[in-house]
């Protein structure tokens, strides 16, 4: 599945694409934050991270599978 | 209206001269006159937005000029809404120009912005982003976010029709410590000036009704890689359901009144020798701390602070330290918020500012 990653997300996963490995199947939003929390502990710390699928805000229960474009969109604040 | 100032305008398709009429009846806002709020205010005026308010308390600093680029190593120093007002009313002598040297805050939010049509919202911190979102939810006023950090940016139009929030885009947290907060990150000086024009454009389309404004719409872009991403944002209708401010939003010290004192480094040594009961809390990271510190300091970083401040003693004056004094004053205004009634302290400049300091060594050989 490929990842963008955005600001800190960025920082924390090393690359503003990743390449992160998921199953043909579908799972829920949730399930891939806990497989990317697994991954990159320091996601954690980002409670306001907001995840896109295929170019759309994400709730917990969206579901996703490896050939959906998803976003790591953590809040910015510099002005 | 001079119309041979706006005739490019007028000649447009769909904008014309009705357009140029709203821009000239407008009121727009400029929050924030940095990286984003001076390319925003340059184009809003320079384009005859009739009136336009400029809000902030910040000088001008020498580390802003290569991307607030409407100032002069002369008016370092110098207030940045004056600074800028000055410009702008060369550049287009006709508009009404509002000077609002203050921060927003809870205090005075709600009756700023109830005198304008649009806010942008340029300013530099989470706190004061949910304030500029509350004020305009409450007073059903669009604005125009941007925001930046690295080489990367936002935009949105929010609260605008049916449109989301800000709220919407981002629940607020206070537990993002690892996000740079109020002008500590860095930026390339191109970027505000990128996405702060991307805001005026935004706002003149919703003014005049042209085209399709970033409503439900977050526009993401990495320079770096120049990946532009156009994100659909779902309003959340109770994120609309806001009757009044809340008395606090954690602004930063950067942003807001506040208690924390600040010490340079003189007054800092000058505090170490008095014998008074201190505790030096050193706020980096763990690798910073191992590099370097000073001797008496206690070591808790920024992003433990939440869960470890109960460390701390708070019937000491607290002394809060970091490299540059950026992360130490957002530790210091968290503590001031947990124990207002503590003496809490920040180290200007940090231990860059020690370590320039011309009597360095013979103030430390007293500590």
């Amino acid at each position: 599945m490929k990842i963008h990653a955005f600001g800190v997300a960025k920082e924390i996963t090393g690359a503003a694409m990743i390449d992160f490995p998921v199953d043909e199947t579908f799972v829920k939003v949730k399930d891939l934050k806990n497989l990317l929390y697994r991954q990159y502990p320091d996601l954690i710390n980002l409670p306001s991270l907001a995840i896109s699928v295929n170019l759309f805000y994400a709730s917990e229960d969206t579901l996703v599978n490896k050939h959906d474009e998803v976003a790591l969109i953590p809040p910015v604040s510099g002005g | 209206m001079a119309e041979s100032r706006y005739q490019k305008h007028i000649k447009l398709k769909g904008f014309g001269k009705e357009g140029q009429d709203r821009l000239t009846q407008a009121k727009v806002l400029i929050l924030g006159a940095g990286g984003l709020g001076t390319p925003a205010a340059q184009y809003l005026n320079g384009v005859g937005v009739g009136t336009l308010g400029i809000m902030d308390l910040d000088v001008v600093e020498e580390s802003n000029l290569p991307r607030q680029t409407l100032y002069s190593p002369d008016q370092i120093g110098l207030s940045k809404t004056d600074s800028l007002i000055q410009w702008l009313h060369q550049q287009n002598p006709a508009t009404q120009l509002i000077n609002h040297q203050a921060f927003l805050t809870p205090e005075n939010a709600l009756g700023i912005i109830s005198k304008y049509d649009l806010v942008i919202d340029a300013t530099d911190n989470f706190g004061t982003r949910y304030l500029v979102n509350d004020a305009c939810v409450i007073l059903d006023k669009p604005f125009v976010y941007g925001a930046v950090q690295d080489f990367e940016g936002q935009v949105s139009v929010m609260n605008c029709q049916d449109g989301p929030t800000y709220r919407c885009l981002f629940p607020e947290s206070n537990q993002n410590l690892m996000i740079p907060n109020c002008d500590e990150n860095g930026v390339l000086g191109v970027l505000p000036g990128l996405i702060g024009t991307y805001q005026a454009l935004e706002a003149i389309k919703v003014i005049t009704g042209i085209g399709e404004p970033l409503v439900g719409k977050l526009l993401i872009i990495d320079t770096l890689a120049q990946t532009h991403l156009k994100i659909g944002v779902p309003a959340i209708p109770q994120n609309k359901n806001i009757k009044a401010l809340k008395p606090n939003y954690h602004q930063p010290m950067c942003a807001s009144n506040n208690t924390v004192k600040q010490l340079d480094p003189e007054a800092f040594y000058h505090r170490l020798k008095k014998n008074l009961p201190y505790q030096l809390v050193d706020v980096r990271t763990t690798e910073e701390f191992e590099q370097y510190h000073l001797e008496h300091a206690t070591h808790i970083p920024l992003q433990e602070l939440q869960n470890r401040h109960l460390e701390l003693d708070q019937n000491k004056d607290l002394i809060l330290l970091c490299q540059s004094g950026k992360r130490s004053l957002q530790a210091a205004s968290f503590l001031h918020e947990t124990y207002p009634t503590a003496k809490i302290f920040n180290l200007s400049g940090g231990i860059n500012a020690l370590e320039s300091s011309t009597k360095d060594e013979a103030l430390r050989g007293n500590l």
